[in-house]
Formats: structure tokens, sequence, C-alpha cells
């Protein structure tokens, strides 16, 4: 006993050992978050030159002295080819199709899963494996029917053409599932027998209980859905439905009257599209975790 | 406050499985019956179907004077404690307990007055506000006992309620739930696998076994008249011991031995023979040898583990008594002895 007292503190006092490994570590990590973060700096510092240098020049490593009028004019000068579109309305535009794709895709999903789950349905695993077959199916390989569709139905040029047809796949249903599944049953149980009918059940007790799995797919959704440039660019026509990641191109690069196309602008504009998903992934990031990995069930 | 009446229910599940077969019992006013066998012999499955969680596949089910088949779990007027509690974990222990009340349409301020009388009753006053996870397991239990005492129901329904609690707490809460029990005269149905539970806290036990009831009866009637050797050899602890006799011109032997008692004219041949450790003596003078293997001290009392020829046997002498390994010799109570069939295992 005595011995084994002496000897703990010699041990903890001893100098720290370098750990290489976790140098090693870091030093990957720090060096791939730079190359990582090079494109979105070559951006900004490019962003503050007017489109002459940038024209005759290219990229610029120094930050230039235009930034706050390039970023001016890029939200707020309208543009395009009818000149009434500018950033700010294509911003707003991204945010409709971001969160409108993510909202829908939640409750459709959410929907979904709470009746395979939780109703002894006919077909419940055959309806599973359809709705997951669409997982093969996503829009891309789809879009010639989906486009014929939305057109057919008169919505080429509105929010609903843009959003609906991305959220019909089969991840949210997928996660949820699996989520659901994992509820213990006697909750459900417990529920029935204090009165409370399926409404009530999936409001008061099931969607409390999802809600970190929410926020979860929440991000991913907003993400993929602002992230969308094919489907937004075959179904709006309409500059005024135009998203930032299809407008960037579209009305700040359009070679009008042989003028020198505004680069600089047009950093600027992508600079404003990467934040959202940017900021919301860092201040969500703890639920996002939270929501794949645990739940406080 | 309901009497509950099963007649010729009988469960099949879809896949075809009879967990519960034809039974018949009646559950009077107020009293708590304890449902208690061996995992997989079908107490969940009863007690759901109590409950309106199964389905009932024939057979009538009345509680009170109403005939629930097809009433929904919700106006069954009962209330249900589960073993994992199924405490809904977003609520708070107030909100957990008023829900069903709730979604009943009580007004506000009653439900706040009658949450506040449950957990007082319960000691749940400063927990009223916390979230389940912030509770110990022993008071979550207390939470989900709330929830069902709020409602003021016809009928409580436990399954296994205390298998989640270590040793001590689980007997202050037998002890509690008894309690609870007794003082709002609700009809209980208890589910336990746990024969000490069965017999402390049930005014009848329904013995199960793979399905079928072996014995219905008062704890004392249980233990000390089993109607099987499953039964004997399912309650008390260590169980009765079950020794091969036999049974000529009326008396009844083991093998090589003296008769130990006079068994009635109506049978005759080999038997299983009964008798509880505590009904037999260590006698010097004693019909029986037995051959001590192990010594098990217990404090009040202590067990001797051993065999009378080949067979197992035990014995339950009182802390004074001297006892050691190694040969000895016994007496067994004669009016303590129980004879069962060979085969069957019926009483005989
Ligand atoms: N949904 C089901 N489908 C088919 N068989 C089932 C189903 N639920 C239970 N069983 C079977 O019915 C039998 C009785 O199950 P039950 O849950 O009533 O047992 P139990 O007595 O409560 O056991 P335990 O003490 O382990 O809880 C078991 O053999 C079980 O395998
Ligand atoms: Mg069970």
């Amino acid at each position: 006993m005595a011995e084994t007292t002496l000897e703990t503190p010699v041990e903890t006092h001893r100098p720290r050992r370098i750990k290489w490994g976790a140098i090693g570590d870091h030093t990957v990590l720090i060096l791939g978050a730079l190359l990582m973060m090079i494109p979105p700096l070559l951006a900004l510092t490019t962003a503050s030159h007017d489109a002459v240098t940038i024209h005759r020049e290219g990229l610029q490593l120094t930050l230039g002295d235009n930034l706050g009028k390039n970023f001016h004019a890029a939200m707020f000068e309208k543009g395009g080819f009818t000149q009434t579109v500018d950033g700010t309305l294509m911003l707003m535009n991204s945010f409709i199709l971001g969160i409108g794709f993510a909202m829908g895709k939640i409750i459709i999903s959410m929907m979904a899963a709470y009746a395979i789950v939780y109703f002894r349905l006919r077909f419940a695993t055959l309806a599973f494996w359809v709705i997951f077959t669409t997982l093969l199916l996503p829009l891309e390989v789809r879009i010639l029917p989906s486009y014929e569709a939305i057109q057919k139905l008169g919505l080429t040029n509105t929010y609903t053409g843009l959003i609906v047809p991305l959220i019909a796949s089969a991840t949210g249903t997928f996660f949820f599932r699996q989520f659901f599944m994992s509820v213990p049953e006697e909750l459900a149980e417990a529920a029935r027998i204090d009165g409370a009918g399926p409404w009530k059940f999936f409001v008061d007790i099931l969607v409390p209980l999802s809600r970190t799995m929410i926020a979860a797919i929440f991000i991913i959704m907003f993400v993929f859905g602002w992230n969308q440039y094919l489907w937004p660019t075959l179904i709006t026509t309409d500059e005024s439905f135009f998203t930032l990641v299809r407008g960037i191109k579209q009305i700040v690069l359009s070679y009008t009257d042989s003028q020198i196309p505004e680069h600089g602008q047009a950093l600027a504009l992508a600079i404003v599209a990467m934040i959202p998903p940017v900021a919301i992934v860092v201040f969500f990031q703890n639920w996002f975790v939270k929501g794949l990995t645990e739940s406080d069930k | 406050m309901a009497q509950v009446s099963l007649e010729g229910i009988r469960k099949v599940y879809p896949n075809g499985f009879q967990a519960v077969q034809t039974t018949s019992f009646t559950i009077q006013d107020g009293e708590f019956v304890v449902l208690v066998g061996p995992s997989g012999c079908g107490k969940s499955t009863l007690l759901r179907m109590i409950a309106g969680l199964e389905e009932i596949t024939e057979g009538e089910l009345k509680i009170g004077d109403r005939v629930v088949n097809d009433v929904d779990p919700a106006d069954r007027d009962i209330a249900m404690v589960f073993q994992n509690y199924a405490l809904y974990p977003h609520m708070t222990v107030r909100k957990n307990i008023g829900y069903g009340l709730k979604n009943r349409g009580t007004p506000a301020s009653e439900i706040a007055a009658k949450v506040e009388d449950a957990a007082r009753m319960l000691n749940l006053t400063e927990y009223l506000d916390r979230k389940p996870a912030q509770l110990s397991g022993g008071q979550r239990q207390r939470v989900a006992m709330g929830r069902a005492v709020v409602r003021d129901p016809a009928l409580f329904l436990f399954d296994e309620p205390l298998s989640n609690l270590d040793a001590k707490l689980r007997n202050q809460m037998r002890i509690e739930i008894k309690a609870l029990q007794r003082r709002l005269g609700t009809t209980a149905v208890y589910v336990t696998h746990d024969q000490v539970e069965a017999m402390t806290m049930a005014d009848r036990i329904i013995v199960l076994n793979a399905g079928r009831i072996e014995q219905i009866g008062t704890p004392s009637e249980i233990y000390h008249n089993p109607a099987s050797t499953f039964v004997a050899s399912f309650m008390g602890a260590p169980p009765m011991n079950l020794i091969r006799a036999e049974v000529d011109q009326k008396q009844v032997k083991i093998n090589g031995y003296d008769a130990l008692m006079v068994a009635s004219e109506a049978f005759s041949g080999p038997i299983t023979m009964g008798i509880r450790p505590e009904d037999v003596e260590l006698d010097a003078q004693g019909q029986v040898k037995f051959h001590v293997d192990i010594l098990e001290e217990l404090g009040a009392h202590r067990l001797l583990h051993g065999r009378i020829d080949d067979q197992p046997f035990s014995v339950m002498i009182g802390k004074e008594d001297t006892a050691h390994t190694g040969e000895t010799r016994i007496k067994l109570k004669p009016e303590a002895l129980r004879l069962f069939d060979k085969d069957t295992g019926l009483r005989l």
C-alpha cells in the first residue's frame, strides 16, 4: 500500500510526454482546414476588387477597396434581363426554397413514418419498401417526367413547383421510421390508456420526443434544398423566382451590352450564398450531433 | 371500484401461438390479485387483455357490470403501471401525472389540485417540476404510481412494476403499493414472477403455468396446500421438497424406511411426496437418514441442503439449533406431508 502511494505522484508528475500521434493528427486537420478555407478566402479577397482588375488579372490575393461597393451592388442593384432582380430577392427565394423544402420534407416524412410504424396497416411493410426504393430515384433521375408533370399542372415558375417535387424522396421517412421504432412501445400504450388518441399522441409525445431528430433533419434538408441547382434551373424561367445558387451566373454574370461581367459582385453573392448553410450548421451542430446519435427516450 | 370477471378468456396470437388457454375467474371488488408464474407463461398477455392493449381471442371480459371486450383502453376506467414505467420523458412530473386528466377535459384548476394530492400521497411534491431523467428509479416508479392513482380508476393493473428496482427499494415499494391500494380500496391485478412479492402483497394469488391456471387461492392456501408439484416448487424459497415415495396398504413410505403417515385408501403405488423444509426437524431418533452437503447461513434461520438417498432435500432449522455436514437423521411432520400424483403432478 505504502509503495503504491509513493509511486503514484511520481507517475503524475512525470513531465508530459509529447504525443507525436496527436501532433500528427492536428497537423493533418489544420492543413485540411486551411485547404478548404482557400477558395472562400480567395473569393473574399477577389471580391474586393473592381471588375476591370479581376477581368484583366484574375484572382486576387490581396484585399482591394471595392469590397463594400461590390457587396452593396450585388445585393441591391437590379440586374438580369428584366432589370428587376437583385441579390436580396434571390436570397429570399433561396430561403423560401431551403426552409419550405426542409419543413415540407419533415412534415410529410414524419407523418408517413408514423403511419408505417404505429398503425397496423395491411400493406405497411410494402408501403415502406416502396417509399424506400425512391432512394434509388433522386430527382435527377426522374427529372423529365417530373418536369412534364409540373408543367402540365401549370406549376412552372411557382414556389410549389420548385419545392414539392424535391420533397418526394425517402430519406426523411427512413430516419423517422428508425427513430419511431426505437421509442418504447409502452409509451404509446401508456398514452392510449391516458386517453390520448392517435393525433394527440403524435403531437403531444412523438413530436416533442423527436425534436433533436427534427432539428438534425432540418439542417441536412435545408442545406440540401439551398444548394439545389438543376431543378430550379429547369422549373423557373421567370427571374423573380431565381435562387442565389442559380442566379449568380444568370443575373450578375450576364454579358449584356458587351460589358465586362461583374466578377466582383458574383463572388460577393457566392459568399452570401455560402453564409446561411454554414451558419446553420455552426449554430446548430450540437442539435445536429444529438439528433443523429442520441435521444432522451 | 369494480369487480372484474373473465369468462372463457383465451388468447391466440396472430402467429397461431396460444398464450392463454381458456380461463375463467372473478376478481372481487377491492381485491388485490397477483398473477404469478415463470417467464413466458402468459401473465402479461392476460393483463394486457384486461387493459385492452391486446385483443381477446375468445371469451367475455367484464369490468363492473360492463362487457368491455370491445371498449377502448381509455374508456375502461383502468390505470396501468408498466415495468419500465413508460413515463413521458419530455414532460415534467406534474405534466406526466396530469396528462390523463388533461386528455379527459378536466379543468386545469382541478388537474392541479389532484396532481398535488397524488404527489403528496407519494412524497413527490418536491419533484413535481423535474423531468423523469432527473429522478431515481424509485422516484420514477412513484411517478408511474401517481399517474395511475390520480385518475381514481376502477382498476389498477401492474406489470412487474418493481423488477427494475434494487432489492431494498423493492421491499419498501411493495409495502407502499399494498398500503396505497388498501387505502384507496381500488381493485388491483398485479403481475410478477417474484413469488415473494406474490405472497406478501396478494389477497389472492393466481399461479399460471404455460398459459394455464395451476391454482387460485390465498397466499396461505397456495403455500400450504399447493394444487400441484408445479405450484409446490414455484412458490416458497426454498421450494417444497419433492421426493419419490410409495403408498402401500395405506402406508406412505420412502423406500426402505418406516411408514411416515397414513394415507386414504383411494390410491396406492408410487407417488411424489412433498414437504416444506421448515416442517422437517433434525432428530437423532428420526425415521429418515439425511446426508447434509451444504450449510447455508441466513441469519434468522439456517438451511441444510443435502440428500435422502440420492434425492435432493432441504431442511430449515432455527438459528439456535446445531448442525453439521454429513450424516444425520430427520423427522418429517406427518401433518405437513403433501401427496401428488407421480405423473400428472396433481395433488392426490
Ligand atoms: N405478439 C406476440 N406474438 C406471438 N407470441 C407472443 C406475442 N407476445 C407474447 N407472445 C408469447 O406468448 C407467451 C406469453 O407471453 P407473455 O408476455 O404474456 O409472458 P409473461 O408471462 O409476461 O412473461 P415474462 O415474465 O417474461 O414477462 C410467450 O411464450 C411469448 O413468447
Ligand atoms: Mg411479462
